[in-house]
């Protein structure tokens, strides 16, 4: 019998795995997801929802979310709550990519200001903005200036001059979580890091210029200060070489913690550790630096591009008031306080290729938008639109204020390639208008629009079941890829 | 015999790495990730690096050797095309592997390989060595 006969449906695109079905459960599953792609969603990714409801201290649900989709361990568009007193902690639900993760920076110019320079444009925020395999950032780091960081994350970039001061507020954790210690990052993680600090990457990672084109909530979409026609730009990006090499310590680690604590698991990368552990601790100390690179790797970005706009367009950032709307992370485990059965819980909530979603109220969400919920971004892929969302009440309530991260991918990277033509594809985007720049033509045809799964549904599934609401569509003017 | 494949893996790519035994085998697998990265007929064998590994069992060997080719490709800024390697007893590797600094005006520019996963790991021994892997890009 097929698990998904096992499924019941609870309201639309809502569906629940009875914690009866597998009796090693601790927690029941949930998934949101179009209805009409039910029969599509691959067993293996539900089996892993279930695979994490049966660990221990999870708290409620398992959750799969619009995105879903098959990863190494845990499912990406995962989200999971562990109890700090009986729960434990895993690299396989954070990912390899820690803190991948969005940004969005606003301005006062429309389409009208840009349209004659996007050319120049996209070529020199291509040349300024390292990107693709094997790339090196354009700084050089002092051995020791890697901890500083991984300690401070964007206070460090800000602080030596990249980027403003308010940009701190508008950053999930400020850019800085608090837990990170450097002393216990490995040597290697420091290694890999410190050559590409301020660089892009490459595969679904993406600098865009973008144009909202669409408003679907105007209050809250001025409380985000996003109106119509305004010139956006968005960076896709994560904590590089630095973040991965964290994560596969980590995995080697967990990999003999969870048998020296004798936890069940079904599979070897839900390797973990309780919490109260020597080895969960340093984990999340060390996640929390990856993360802290990732927002100091964007907060470089964002100094460059506003460097490369004042270049073009001859007007200082401040004048075209570049500011930044947001930036989320989409890999990372956070100790969160959330009701559980009406109690008041602190959890430690790990979103795997999930965007936090926390609606109105909640103290950790920037002063400005704590009235309407924090902004949510949702990237789609390269030549697709992409999504500014909010955090709600429903979110709060049902998934550990979570929502969906993204376009899951639905073809592999060869069968991409086999079906899609880079000369065409630059053809096809250039005639809507979209310019697009890359280091190979590998890239463009494994990134193809065709190889994902369609954002427009992930992001109305998120919309029509309540765990974020829709604020704002922005389309791409031009794509620099890695 | 064949040296290597590869097999698809939605998001990423998978090989599988042959070899009469288990050095040759691990040596194939060096080139498959290679030529992910690259494509390994362009890349001159130059520069010579050595290094060795330690685990607990043949899985985790292949997992902190191929982890240790990533190393030294992001760090030393290398492409490599020649792999020597030697298991000795208990699971412990030494390799010498050989490349150049990258070029990109020379060297083919594919994938970016974010990191091995433990995913369907495997290493096959019989009258032949098999091993498989999927790389997370």
């Amino acid at each position: 019998m097929s698990i998904k006969d096992e499924i019941k449906k609870v309201r639309d695109n809502v569906y629940e795995i009875p914690g009866s079905y597998n009796k090693k459960m601790r927690a029941s599953g949930r998934f949101y997801i179009a209805d009409e792609y039910f029969d599509d969603l691959e067993e293996g990714a539900i089996e892993q929802i279930v695979n994490v409801a049966c660990l221990p201290g999870v708290q409620r649900y398992s959750i799969g979310l619009p995105d879903i989709h098959f990863g190494y361990g845990f499912p990406i568009g995962g989200v999971a709550a562990f109890s700090l007193r009986t729960g434990i902690v895993s690299p396989g639900g954070v990912g390899f990519d820690i803190n991948c993760g969005v940004r969005l920076i606003k301005s006062n110019l429309t389409l009208e200001d840009v349209e004659e320079h996007l050319d120049e444009l996209t070529e020199k925020l291509f040349k300024n903005i390292p990107s693709g395999v094997g790339s090196k950032g354009k700084i050089r780091l002092e051995k020791d200036e890697i901890n500083d960081v991984l300690d401070y994350g964007a206070e460090w970039a800000v602080k030596n001059g990249y980027g403003w001061q308010e940009d701190l507020d508008v950053l999930e954790e400020n850019g800085r979580m608090l837990d990170a210690d450097s002393s216990i990052v490995s040597d290697k993680a420091k290694k890999r890091g410190i050559p590409q600090l301020g660089s892009l990457g490459s595969g679904n990672h993406f600098l865009e210029v973008q144009i909202v084109d669409e408003i679907y909530d105007e209050e809250v979409a001025e409380v985000f200060g996003l109106e119509k026609g305004m010139i956006v730009i968005m960076i896709h990006s994560g904590s590089r070489g630095c973040g991965h090499q964290i994560c596969s310590d980590y995995l080697r680690i967990m990999d003999k913690a969870y048998k020296n604590y004798k936890i069940q698991i079904a599979d070897r990368q839900l390797a973990c550790a309780p919490l109260d552990s020597k080895e969960a601790q340093n984990y999340i100390q060390a996640m929390a630096a990856a993360a802290n690179y990732a927002w100091a790797n964007r907060q470089m970005m964002t100094h460059w591009v506003r460097e490369t706009f004042e270049d073009v367009l001859g007007k200082s950032a401040k004048d075209m008031e570049m500011n930044i709307v947001y930036d989320v992370a989409h890999n990372i485990a956070k100790m969160e306080t959330h009701k559980v059965f009406n109690r008041e819980e602190d959890l430690l909530v790990h979103r795997k290729g999930a965007t936090r979603a926390f609606g109105p109220g909640r103290e950790e969400v920037p002063e400005k938008y704590r009235a309407v919920g924090q902004p949510v971004l949702i990237p789609g892929t390269m030549g697709t639109a992409s999504y500014v969302l909010c955090g709600t009440d429903v979110a709060m309530e049902e998934t550990f204020g979570s929502t969906a991260h993204g376009a899951g991918r639905v073809l592999s990277r060869s069968k991409a390639k086999k079906q899609y033509e880079a000369d065409d594809i630059t053809k096809d985007l250039e005639s809507k208008g979209i310019k697009i720049k890359a280091t190979s033509k590998h890239v463009i045809e494994e990134e193809a629009p065709g190889a994902y799964k369609d954002v427009d549904s992930v992001v109305r599934v998120s919309d029509s079941t309540g765990i974020a609401k829709l604020v704002a569509k922005v389309k791409p003017l031009s794509v620099c890829k890695g | 015999m064949k040296k290597f494949d590869y097999f698809e893996a939605t998001a990423d790519i998978g090989f599988r790495a042959y070899g009469k035994d288990l050095n040759e085998a691990f040596e194939n697998a060096g080139l498959a990730i290679f030529n992910i990265i690259s494509d390994t007929d362009d890349i001159v064998p130059a520069k010579e690096i050595s290094f060795e590994v330690a685990s607990e069992d043949n899985v985790s060997l292949l997992y902190d050797y191929l982890e240790e080719l990533l190393f030294y490709h992001e760090v030393e800024f290398m492409l490599f095309s020649e792999f020597h390697v030697e298991i000795g007893d208990e699971f412990h590797l030494k390799a010498t592997i050989k490349g150049e600094g990258i070029d990109w005006d020379r060297h083919e520019r594919k994938t970016e390989i974010k990191a091995i996963t433990f995913h369907k790991m495997d290493v096959k021994q019989g009258e032949t060595v098999e091993l498989q892997a999927i790389v997370d890009l």
